[in-house]
């Protein structure tokens, strides 16, 4: 029966058909540009007619890719000679719609060589529009039918289509932009090469001045970044081992709570915290005015500065520390305690000379996590910092402060992004590798054993102020928006709820009048739109990864997990220098958040995906195969269901990322486009604290309803007696 | 067909052919290339070089999707998330048959298979051998030109694993199915196999039946893979028409010549083509000592140090065995001893 369906398949579609037809529509049919709103809309004359009526010739060599692809057809070949016209129409047409979309702009030719050669200002053109990006993505579809057709892996046209997607939206999407960015380093702000330029901003005093060592003035702003970010992985990395050993190796009475320490930093937003700290200690904060009443202590602005954003991050960063020495921890396998124990060491000397060095590379680990962290935050030094600079925030000021100047705002990226990219490179070479895991797939019966009493006090004189210290700033973070003024009057109140959250019913229904209505609508809109699909790519390009073998995989995964090294401040610069002008003009629009989203969460899909994937045995899909299923079908019928419950955490962790984000978010957002952090951003800068911290609780509360929805929605099943795949490592990133 | 990952031949100019309602076994070491040889029949892998035809077609290029092929993996390969049926059904399903007549097709090989009543299980709800049964009504629902085993039995326990080998065989003989059948298990091999093909470092190191390849190994590594073997110096002093007079330890026996020349040779003999003495047997044999002797109820094993070497020998009689140490006096029987050319 299987020959026989084939025939009939075959015979239905030939292959190449269906994404030909797509790029011929988009060619002939749909508007080539966008619309002067910049929308995506029906007017305007699709890109053959354009070039027909001579106002756009340079799009009529497009036409030559769909000759090229319509020649098999014609001359009636077949399999791999036929791949190879695919591929040729698809990389003709792909090369020329790109290299003419980037050869003319705006204002003419965007090369100073073209302008020389043919006459400035040449031809001028809008950005791409529905019909370019139906054509480039028929083109391509048919390029990798091409090559799926030259048997490339084992000629599954579903696999090297996802390949070519996935590759084509990187490039596009990640590499496009830092390119750009790296490219502007060197060119003035209207846009002429200028080394010099570069060399004398890359140099500048304000970058690397060591002033403070001599007790002059302040020091660089990248020595700043690179001290905080020591101090901030050392202190989060030592907190959170404490808080690892008190949780798995302590009968402490109050672990449970630990847990909840491990999912508030995911749904804080990353300057909430910040704001609480000012709301205690800032000049008007309640324990500056209580010390202040009681001991004649002066209220003083020291929490604005180095000690505010340290404590801010240690806040943010220890939960992940925790979370990743809890693995390490518990990563140990008992039995190797109770070798050392046979063998007559003292429980202190077990804990010296086994149980530390195994956790060795984890503490690295923690610690390199915590540094790329600390560089990477921006929320918590905008709204703490004061006079301390660091990379993140003076990026922020070099786009939108009183002295706008891109190319000094591209060249602290680059600081700063070689700063996060060679902790990143440090973790994935050297440490990540090493991390011991002693605990194997076979049972292990044995017993951990308790702390040695030193190290068990220790644990708890680090861990336990520091906790208590966490859950008071919680709780002013949760009753902050109760009280009229935090620190000055404590009556309770509704008002900053009334404000924020206004609903009037009047004539047509239900009035959304308060003041957060608007960011928070467009925040959840663009959260619920970027989750499914951060999650879908994610776990398709794990699945690539985990059950694929194509040349160049490893350069593939470094692609993808590529994104988790670059902060926000840099996202968000690269973007609105890369997508501010054709051919890819998304400044603005909802889409760009969307897009900005997909491609910063990402990688946590792709990870979760990968570690559901590895405990999926691979014959499974084979089975699948012989049994006559293709992969899009093994895909859908088998993995899906299976993966479930990555699916689960992919989705749960790219929406609440959505909701949380700041740092890169805060370039793009517009009047019309405005997100709730960055609204919030904003209250506490015009200092309405109340309305800012009663708006950040409610989005907590609204975020857990969500984690707790969707979990109950899609569900897991259980696979039989093995129970439950356990759950995706921690997803840890280069927030901000 | 060749198959190389990087500079390594995993399976190296192996060829081979199935002739319909044959069971062929590839059977060899681990890591000697024939799973790979397996899985490229399956599509699972692609060759390098070379072609496989299936039926008179040429499936090199094919994806596994499109080959009239099934498989039974070690692991079986069952999916949680779907029960008995869902499992059995899943082939039709995919290849676009309607839910009835998917469900007709499992039930019948279910019921062929001794599963009826089981169809609403998970597959974690059922025994070793019952989720083997389903994984091989599952390969058979599309009732495919060719089946493919990959050590089907080595989940199994020791005694499940005769029994299953055995309905294996009678299915497939019932059916009339071509079978390729991969094992590590010369026992297993013997048993299930109208040929064996016997693979030593990615290459085939002999083709038979059971019984040729037991009988006259071609070379070293296959009689010793295939029963155990003593391999033993000798030397053939003269040929007679096909047969060769040989002489070893002062021993003289007339064996197939199997293409040797006058000169050294190597014999290999199997356990039970040696004969015990605990006395003098009054006709020439080899002196030597009992090394070890283990008695295992049917039979007795012995290591027998000689001067020609040490012999492994088995001997059916139990009541009286040979201390340790015991000088013992050991001949060659008519049955289990051949040379090995090459």
């Amino acid at each position: 029966m299987r020959g026989q369906q084939q025939t009939a398949s075959s015979a239905l579609a030939a292959p190449g058909v269906a994404p030909l037809a797509v790029a011929l529509l988009g060619y002939c049919a749909l508007p080539w540009h966008m619309n002067q709103s910049g929308g995506v809309g029906l007017g305007g004359w699709p890109g053959a007619i354009l070039a027909l009526k001579g106002e756009e010739p340079w799009l009529g060599p497009i036409a030559l890719a769909f000759v090229l692809a319509a020649t098999p057809f014609l001359t009636r070949l077949r399999g791999t000679k036929a791949g190879a016209w695919f591929v040729a129409a698809g990389a003709f047409g792909i090369f020329w719609i790109v290299a003419q979309g980037f050869s003319i702009g705006h204002r003419g030719w965007r090369f100073e060589a073209l302008a020389a050669l043919f006459g400035a200002p040449g031809p001028k053109q809008a950005g791409m529009g529905l019909g370019a990006l139906l054509t480039v993505g028929g083109l391509l579809s048919l390029a990798m039918r091409g090559l799926a057709m030259r048997g490339w892996c084992r000629g599954d046209g579903f696999v090297v289509g996802a390949i070519g997607w996935i590759v084509a939206l990187i490039l596009a999407f990640v590499f496009l932009p830092i390119a750009t960015i790296l490219l502007s380093a060197f060119h003035d702000n209207s846009g002429h090469f200028a080394p010099g330029l570069f060399f004398e901003k890359m140099t500048d005093s304000s970058i690397w001045g060591l002033g403070c060592l001599g007790g002059g003035t302040a020091c660089g702003v990248a020595w700043n970044t690179v001290f905080l970010a020591l101090l901030v992985g050392v202190l989060s990395t030592a907190l959170g081992l404490a808080f690892a050993l008190i949780a798995t190796r302590t009968q402490f009475r109050f672990r449970g709570v630990l847990r909840l320490l491990t999912v508030l930093p995911i749904i804080t937003p990353p300057f909430v915290i910040g704001l609480a700290l000012i709301l205690l200690f800032g000049r008007s904060g309640a324990v500056s005015n209580f010390l202040f009443s009681t001991f004649g202590i002066p209220p003083s602005r020291w929490i604005y500065g180095l000690p505010g954003v340290l404590i801010a991050q240690l806040l943010a960063f220890t939960p992940i520390a925790f979370l990743v020495m809890l693995s390490v921890v518990q990563g140990i396998a008992p039995s190797m305690e109770e070798a050392a124990q046979t063998l007559r060491a003292k429980p202190l000397q077990i804990f010296n000379t086994v149980t530390f060095p195994l956790m060795r590379p984890g503490i690295a680990n923690a610690f390199l996590l915590g540094f790329v962290e600390s560089m990477a935050d921006f929320g918590n030094p905008l709204v703490l910092g004061g006079n301390f600079e660091v990379l993140s925030t003076k990026i922020f000021f070099a786009v939108v402060g009183a002295a706008t100047d891109q190319g000094r705002a591209a060249v602290l990226s680059m600081v700063l992004l070689v700063f996060t990219l060679g902790g990143f490179a440090i973790q994935q070479l050297w440490v990540g590798k090493k991390v011991y895991t002693t605990v194997t797939g076979k049972g292990d019966a044995g017993l951990s054993l308790p702390l040695p009493n030193l190290v068990k006090f220790g644990a708890y004189l680090t861990a336990i102020p520091w906790g208590v210290f966490t859950f008071v700033v919680y709780a002013i973070i949760l009753i902050g928006g109760f009280v009229k003024m935090m620190g000055r009057d404590y009556t309770p109140t509704l008002e900053h709820y009334a404000t924020a959250f206004s609903i009037e019913g009047g004539a047509g229904g239900l009035h959304f009048t308060g003041s957060a209505w608007p960011s928070f609508f467009a925040t959840a809109e663009v959260a619920l739109i970027a989750a499914p699909l951060t999650a879908g790519l994610g776990l398709l390009t794990a699945w690539l990864l985990t059950r694929q073998n194509f040349a160049g995989r490893n350069a593939f995964e470094f692609m993808t997990l590529l994104s988790f090294a670059i902060p926000g401040t840099v996202v968000g610069v690269s973007y609105i220098l890369a997508f501010n002008v054709p051919p890819i003009e998304l400044t603005g629009t909802a889409v760009i958040l969307v897009i900005c989203f997909v491609f910063r969460n990402m990688p946590v899909g792709v990870r979760s995906g990968i570690a559901a994937l590895s405990q999926i045995d691979k014959s499974l899909d084979e089975a699948s195969l012989t049994l006559g299923a293709r992969s899009a079908t093994t895909l859908r019928t088998v993995m899906a269901p299976l993966l479930r419950p990555a699916m689960v955490a992919a989705l749960v962790y790219s929406f609440v990322r959505a909701m949380t984000a700041v740092s890169a978010v805060i370039f793009l957002v517009s009047a019309e486009w405005n997100m709730a952090t960055t609204y919030i951003v904003g209250r506490v800068d015009a200092g309405e604290h109340g309305l800012a911290i009663a708006y950040s609780s409610s989005l907590i509360v609204f975020m857990l309803a969500i984690i707790l929805g969707i979990e109950k929605l899609v569900g897991q099943r259980k696979l039989g007696r093995r129970g439950h795949a356990p759950a995706p490592a921690a997803p840890v990133a280069a927030a901000g | 067909m060749i198959k190389r990952y990087g500079d390594v031949a995993a399976v190296d100019d192996v060829s081979f052919e199935i002739a319909p309602a044959e069971l062929v076994t590839l059977l060899g070491p681990s890591g000697c290339g024939k799973t790979t040889t397996l899985r490229l029949i399956a599509g699972l892998e692609m060759a390098t070089e070379g072609s496989i035809w299936i039926g008179g077609r040429d499936v090199t290029h094919l994806s596994a999707a499109d080959r009239d092929v099934s498989m039974v993996f070690q692991s079986y390969a069952l999916f949680p998330h779907m029960n008995v049926l869902e499992n059995v059904s899943y082939g039709p399903r995919v290849q676009g048959a309607t839910r009835a007549k998917a469900e007709e097709m499992a039930h019948e090989k279910l019921k062929l298979i001794g599963l009826a009543g089981l169809e609403k299980r998970a597959p974690s709800e059922l025994s070793g051998g019952q989720q083997q049964r389903v994984a091989v009504a599952r390969a058979l629902v599309l009732e495919p030109e060719v089946l493919l085993f990959d050590e089907p039995l080595s989940n199994l326990d020791a005694k499940l694993r005769r029994r299953v080998r055995e309905d294996i065989r009678e299915l497939q003989q019932k059916l009339r199915l071509t079978v390729a059948y991969v094992t590590h298990d010369q026992e297993e091999a013997l048993a299930v196999s109208d040929k064996i093909i016997v693979m030593s470092n990615a290459r085939i190191a002999q083709v038979g039946t059971p019984r040729g390849l037991y009988d006259e190994p071609h070379s070293l590594f296959v009689a010793d893979f295939i029963g155990d073997a003593t391999i033993v110096e000798g030397e053939v002093v003269s040929l007679d028409g096909g047969m060769a007079r040989v002489r070893l330890a002062g021993l003289e026996k007339d064996l197939p010549s199997r293409g040797l020349k006058v000169g050294p040779a190597k014999l290999a003999v199997r356990p039970h083509g040696f004969r015990i003495w605990p006395a003098d047997p009054g006709r020439p044999a080899i002196a030597g000592r009992v090394h070890k002797a283990s008695y295992l109820g049917k039979h007795v094993e012995y290591t027998v140090e000689t001067p020609a070497g040490e012999f492994f020998a088995i001997d059916g009689a139990t009541e009286r065995v040979p201390a340790q140490g015991t000088d013992v006096w050991v001949t060659l029987n008519d049955q289990g001893v051949a040379l090995v050319p090459a």
